[in-house]
């Protein structure tokens, strides 16, 4: 690592005041990706903005049709937490999923979104559930907030405060993991909200994150597993790398949307 | 350099230490408690793993700065009054080592796993739960065995980790 300066504010509002005072400064969540970026020294930041200590920024509510979960909540508080099992339980699962028990002991799901890693988990989840962004400045839509491959729509300066998810009535995640990194290789995320159903897909795109339009339309004319046999995704776009190659990540992407909608008709 | 205050298995410590400066490597080179290791150094195999305030988590991928004011318990500080701790004796009493390397992390990954989980764990649960252990020996056989038995043991009075570090 190279050297840096340590900062420990205890409020969003102190660390959004370093982060534009300090220069070239990151924030640290729960810093399982940027600690081990730093060792490589493939990020060098000059100033940690460390938000472990800003209680604003942790924590989970029920707020109407609403779950409100803060940017700084780990993995495992929002897997075991029972507002989001009762509420939206395919969102517990998912968070009950990641990585390995350590890693959700520090890992944040504000972190998690702002790195917006192609084979993260969360993403998924965000986009298929049309969660709300809140940053210290605005509110943001997941389909506003992933531009793309690690990019967000985050400004200089701008701190997520909370993700808010709308309740779902059906909602199931099904994800094929590297057995390694225990990411996704791919991750489908279903949700059904009325007669809006989302399709979205982690760890395939090149691009990140994205939406399958002809599996949801596939899902509305009958919310069943059933509808999406025969139907395949086209393998352009797709990532391949050393773990899979495009037509077999395609392949995995019909093969876990099937999964993920017999989980949330509870057919799993 | 940045001082960091904190209590390590159950004693107050403060250090003047490089902002750089990771919770394995403070507890290794400043507080020379050298039972945590370092196998993979990428948060991956788990022989790292040190309770933090109670919880399960790598230390090679959390900064000592991090850890201000909080508790850190160590394969060290699990022992009391020179007996085992049943986890330990469990390992022990199952051979659920080949060569040790891992034997730290598994130890403190099982006492947490019972934290959370409590004393019955069937075989499927512990080897989810080791998913962030790595056994180059691959002797996971009697590691789950030991943790199973480690986790009964715990539940017949023997106090757990946290109480015992405090």
């Amino acid at each position: 690592m190279y050297a840096f300066t340590y900062h420990r504010p205890t409020s969003a509002r102190q660390a959004a005041g370093l982060l534009a005072k300090k220069e070239d400064a990151k924030l640290l969540a729960g810093g399982h990706t940027l600690l081990p970026t730093m060792k490589q020294r493939l990020a060098s930041p000059a100033a940690l903005v460390d938000l472990s200590s800003c209680a604003d920024l942790k924590g989970i509510a029920r707020k109407g049709r609403n779950v409100v979960i803060g940017a700084m909540t780990t993995h495992a508080e929002v897997a075991a937490s029972p507002d989001v099992q009762e509420a939206i339980p395919a969102l517990a699962y998912l968070a009950s999923h990641i990585g390995d028990p350590h890693v959700r002991h520090r890992g944040t799901i504000g972190g998690s979104v702002a790195n917006n890693d192609p084979a993260a988990d969360y993403p998924a989840a965000l986009l298929a559930l049309g969660a709300t962004i809140v940053t210290n400045q605005r509110k943001l839509s997941a389909a506003e907030f992933f531009t793309g491959l690690y990019e967000t729509a985050l400004e200089e300066g701008e701190i997520i405060t909370k993700v808010s998810f709308p309740l779902a009535s059906k909602a199931g995640y099904a994800k094929f993991r590297n057995p390694a990194s225990r990411y996704a290789l791919v991750g489908v995320f279903v949700a059904k909200r009325g007669s809006e159903i989302a399709v979205a897909v982690t760890g395939a795109g090149e691009g990140g994150v994205f939406r399958w339009p002809e599996a949801e339309a596939a899902l509305k004319a009958r919310f069943t597993a059933k509808s999406l046999d025969g139907l395949k995704h086209p393998a352009k776009g797709i990532n391949a790398d050393m773990h899979a190659d495009a037509e077999y990540r395609a392949h995995l992407i019909g093969v876990m949307a099937k999964q993920a909608v017999a989980q949330a008709t509870g057919k799993a | 350099m940045a001082n960091v205050t904190m209590t390590v298995n159950g004693k107050a410590v403060t250090a003047n230490v490089d902002p750089r400066t990771l919770l394995v490597q403070f507890l290794r080179e400043h507080l020379r408690l050298t039972g945590t290791h370092v196998g993979c150094d990428t948060s991956q195999c788990g022989a790292c793993v040190v309770h933090l305030d109670g919880k399960a988590v790598k230390s090679c991928t959390t900064l000592a700065l991090a850890c201000e004011g909080a508790s850190v318990t160590t394969i060290e500080g699990l022992a009391s009054g020179g007996a085992l701790h049943p986890m330990q004796e469990a390992f022990r009493e199952h051979h659920g080592l080949q060569c040790g390397f891992c034997t730290p992390g598994m130890i403190m990954s099982a006492v947490d796993m019972v934290n959370r989980r409590g004393h019955a764990l069937d075989e499927k649960t512990i080897r989810e739960d080791l998913d962030g252990n790595i056994c180059r020996c691959t002797g996971y056989h009697n590691i789950v065995k030991a943790v199973a038995a480690g986790a009964e043991a715990m539940g017949k009075g023997a106090a757990p980790v946290r109480q015992a570090a405090e």
